[in-house]
């Protein structure tokens, strides 16, 4: 069994390193805590190793009890070892914090409010009133948004996920198999990565990996943001969805914040539904491949298969995207384009 | 209002790459690494150039001035705090926190400039303060 960090593994992809895998060769690839690398597994790991007829059938897994761990006490990782880490640790960058310093700039740069932000959670909200398993079941106003408990400027209490326990899996199969099934068939065809650094000194916190992890995956699947009906989007926080759809090309960087407002992310009225589950904005945010919960959701919504108040008309095809790590000191970002067969 | 207040600070881990900056933090020094290769500073300091990969790196110290670029009051900690980052004059930014200030006002792109803080057992932290 290979184990492989995900960023070395990303990093050793780059460099062109990464051993195939053989028959007799089972792989475990830990994808982080996060969210990165669903789209990482289901592209390159899984869908090449099947396509090379390394293997028939692969399983991503995602399992974790952050929230019970917490409530338990259960100290938390200790500090990676990597060179960085005495030039930030001591100033005690968190995740929200890691977070509101890309919420902060891009309201600097776009005018970005904390009522277009809140809109997100709104959206959020609406859907996760119809899942019996959302930690957050009220649907909520902006103003209850904006008028929540400031955590970490400008980000309040409801424009963070929810930290819950959960798990999933998603099962990839080769094409003689997938004949075989009686479920509705969802196929993988676009899927780009990307590592974002602090690179060197030239930080730019106005974008997100997703705007090169989308643009390949959106090139291989030969479509455009305009043609997706459903999105999946990583929403560890409110800014973390505005930046990915910008970067992912569902509007005008900058425009973010117009294109959220007004419920435009609600099932059944706006343009683009996202995150019918609730996401982890109120249904749940595991660790341990968490955004692996935003290929579930796609999946369902292809399948048709999601709550009938959320389900999505003729839902044929849909993007799934996720950023482990964080906006403002560093990440991996993954994108799959995903469409019904 | 909300009056920075000083924080217990870790210690950073200094190796042999980086034992000039904290050295010189010691000193009141802010260092950075320029390349003469290709002419461009970085931070975090390191031997080989992030830009061009050239060994040809040396020390220079900064200004000390800078703007900040991004920052976040951290009110979730039992001493609230700012976590910044900031355009310092040489060009590169860095992470950092905003101290000795009223954390209610501060600003993006406000000018600020460098001072150093005790870390506990270690070497002094390069933290920043309104100009």
């Amino acid at each position: 069994m290979n184990r492989v960090d995900p960023f070395e593994a990303t990093i050793r992809r780059f460099v062109g390193e990464t051993a195939s895998s053989t028959p007799a060769d089972a792989r475990v690839l830990d994808a982080g805590g996060t969210c990165l690398a669903t789209a990482f597994l289901l592209n390159d790991e899984s869908r090449e190793a099947i396509a090379a007829g390394h293997c028939n059938v692969a399983l991503i897994t995602l399992a974790g009890r952050p929230r019970s761990e917490a409530a338990a006490g259960v100290a938390a990782a200790a500090k990676p070892n990597v060179p960085e880490v005495p030039f930030e640790a001591p100033y005690a960058p968190v995740t929200l914090n890691a977070y509101a310093l890309a919420a902060m700039r891009h309201m600097h740069e776009f005018g970005t409010t904390a009522e277009q932000l809140a809109w997100i959670k709104v959206a959020a909200s609406h859907h996760a009133q119809y899942n019996p398993h959302a930690l957050l079941k009220d649907v909520v106003t902006v103003e209850e948004v904006v008028n929540s408990p400031m955590i970490s400027d400008p980000l309040h209490r409801l424009d963070c996920c929810v930290i819950t326990d959960g798990g999933g899996a998603i099962v990839v199969v080769a094409p003689e198999i997938a004949a075989k099934l009686k479920r509705p068939k969802v196929k993988l065809i676009g899927a780009g990565e990307f590592v974002k650094t602090q690179m060197g000194g030239k930080v730019d916190l106005t974008y997100s990996g997703a705007r090169f992890s989308g643009a390949t995956a959106f090139a291989e699947a030969g479509v455009k943001p305009s043609d997706i009906k459903f999105a999946a989007i990583y929403d560890s926080f409110t800014i973390t969805v505005l930046m990915q759809l910008e970067d992912l090309g569902f509007c005008e960087k900058g425009k973010g914040g117009a294109f959220v407002a007004d419920g435009n992310l609600i099932a059944g009225t706006g343009k683009l539904p996202f995150n019918t589950d609730g996401g982890g904005l109120c249904s749940n945010h595991p660790g341990n491949r968490g955004g692996l919960t935003k290929v579930l959701e796609a999946v369902r919504q292809l399948r048709g298969e999601a709550h009938p108040k959320v389900q999505v008309k003729n839902c044929d095809l849909a993007v799934a995207h996720g950023t482990g790590g964080s906006l403002g000191l560093r990440h991996g970002s993954a994108t799959v384009i995903l469409e019904r067969e | 209002m909300a009056e920075s207040k000083d924080r217990k600070l870790p210690a950073p881990a200094v190796s042999t790459e980086t034992q000039a900056y904290w050295d010189a933090a010691a000193q009141g020094k802010l260092m950075l690494r320029k390349c003469t290769a290709c002419g461009q500073v970085h931070h975090y300091p390191r031997a080989i150039c992030p830009f061009c990969f050239s060994d040809k790196t040396e020390w220079i110290e900064a200004s000390g001035k800078g703007t900040i670029y991004s920052y976040s009051v951290m009110r979730r900690a039992p001493v609230p705090y700012a976590m910044a980052y900031v355009t310092l004059a040489e060009g590169p930014r860095m992470v950092t926190n905003i101290v000795d200030c009223d954390l209610d006002k501060l600003k993006v792109e406000q000018p600020v400039k460098v001072v150093f803080k005790p870390s506990d057992g270690g070497p002094p932290l390069p933290m920043f303060t309104p100009a």
